[in-house]
């Protein structure tokens, strides 16, 4: 029966300073403070019934009950006279210093959830019907396989005139990385055939394919595109 | 201008996205942005003294109506789309995200104690965190900072707008 009461809190934790924080203030103990003993049997006691029923038990949780049982032998241990003599932190202190930071987040995370939300407690004009405006050409988002094609097109264009090349221009993927993202914030929107076009040379054109679909991966950029062939369009993500 | 503080008015109801001063001032050019400035708080108290659906605020640089909070419930039920909700975890990651900005994975990962991938993913994917570079140490991580959507989504005029973070007293000893 008592069981119950644990069922019910388990997928309410956030993790496993959540847990150890949900029993320090369910046994009114002081953090500052805390009976390691006692938390460390009630934290596993949730371990076990996690277990138990099966759930998928997140590796952190298991970190956790390493470091509470490392703590309690700690403090276990006799306290040696040299230690005595040196200023002997307690075993706990990292722990507890973690537990502070984390209960000021967890805080400071209801604080936000109290916030008046735009779209849930204030509301802004409604310009999404609009489109009377916008009906030009919808922009939709695209994908790898669009600019795939879109190179393919591309660099069939650029020819094969570079046969004798012999100094390749050095160009390293972080560079060209660097150098779309700059010019992205000097001008705002460039197109795909932009980036790619101007001197034809093949290193080049596929460092900056690779630097575009870097870029798309860690959504630093976005690509959009009005029609299936049409200009494919690149902008700053988070904008 | 006597009709300024209509234009200013309509100005800020037409605008999609919250209007700056300066933008204001770069439509009635001969304006001073102090006298735009007084007006538009004249504006938000007169909103405000009326006490009707919608205030005028102060929002991530400029300005925008927004309906009041206390009518939230029947606006809710106007809008077909469920109202917007972050989970717990979510919102934990975006707190640490706000105030720690810019700030590493790893970093969140050390307050919250568990794995952040979904929860950034998702941050980002709604556009409430972006990726502001890498840092300059080994392994060049991604950094994130929060984006202006977040702002606007929040109701702060700035990141300094948040709420102080509850300093944890110093461990005594």
């Amino acid at each position: 029966m008592t069981d119950a009461a644990y069922e019910i809190k388990l997928d309410v934790f956030e993790g496993p300073l959540d847990l150890l924080l949900y029993l320090i203030k369910k046994n009114e103990v002081d953090i500052y403070d805390i009976p390691i003993a006692l938390i460390t049997r009630q934290y596993m006691k949730y371990i076990d019934l996690m277990k138990s029923l099966d759930l998928d038990l997140a590796g952190e949780y298991l970190v956790l009950a390493a470091t509470l049982t490392h703590i309690k032998s700690r403090m276990l241990l006799p306290v040696s006279e040299e230690d005595e003599e040196e200023d002997e932190e307690d075993p706990r202190e990292e722990l507890v210093k973690q537990l502070l930071e984390y209960k000021a987040f967890k805080e400071a995370a209801l604080g936000l959830d109290k916030m008046n939300i735009l779209g849930r407690d204030v509301f802004g004009r409604d310009y999404s019907c609009d489109d009377t405006e916008k009906d030009e050409q919808p922009l939709m988002e695209i994908g790898i396989f669009e600019l795939v094609e879109a190179f393919r097109r591309i660099s069939r264009d650029a020819g094969q005139k570079d046969l004798m090349e012999i100094d390749i221009e050095k160009i390293s993927l972080s560079d060209r990385i660097n150098d779309i993202v700059d010019e992205l914030e000097k001008r705002g929107e460039l197109t795909f055939a932009d980036l790619l076009g101007g001197k034809g040379n093949r290193m080049r054109l596929i460092y900056t394919f690779l630097a575009v679909l870097e870029l798309m991966k860690l959504r630093i950029i976005k690509a959009y595109q009005a029609v299936p062939y049409g200009a494919i369009r690149i902008c700053l993500a988070g904008r | 201008m006597d009709n300024l503080k209509a234009i200013i008015e309509a100005l800020i109801f037409a605008s999609e996205a919250p209007i700056t001063v300066a933008r204001i001032k770069g439509i009635l050019e001969d304006i001073k942005e102090d006298e735009i400035l007084a007006v538009i708080n004249d504006l938000a108290r007169e909103y405000e003294k009326r006490g009707g659906g919608i205030t005028l605020r102060e929002i991530a640089g400029g300005y925008q109506f927004r309906t009041d909070e206390s009518r939230a419930p029947w606006v809710q039920k106007l809008k077909r789309e469920k109202p917007l909700t972050l989970s717990p975890a979510a919102m934990e990651t975006l707190a640490v995200v706000a105030y720690r900005q810019p700030v590493m994975k790893s970093e969140i990962e050390k307050v919250r104690g568990v794995d952040v991938s979904g929860s950034l993913k998702g941050l980002l994917e709604r556009n409430f965190v972006r990726m502001m570079g890498r840092k300059n140490v080994p392994g060049r991580p991604i950094i994130y900072g929060t984006t202006v959507k977040f702002l606007e989504t929040f109701g702060l005029n700035a990141l300094s707008d948040l709420p102080t973070l509850r300093e944890f007293k110093e461990l005594e000893g």
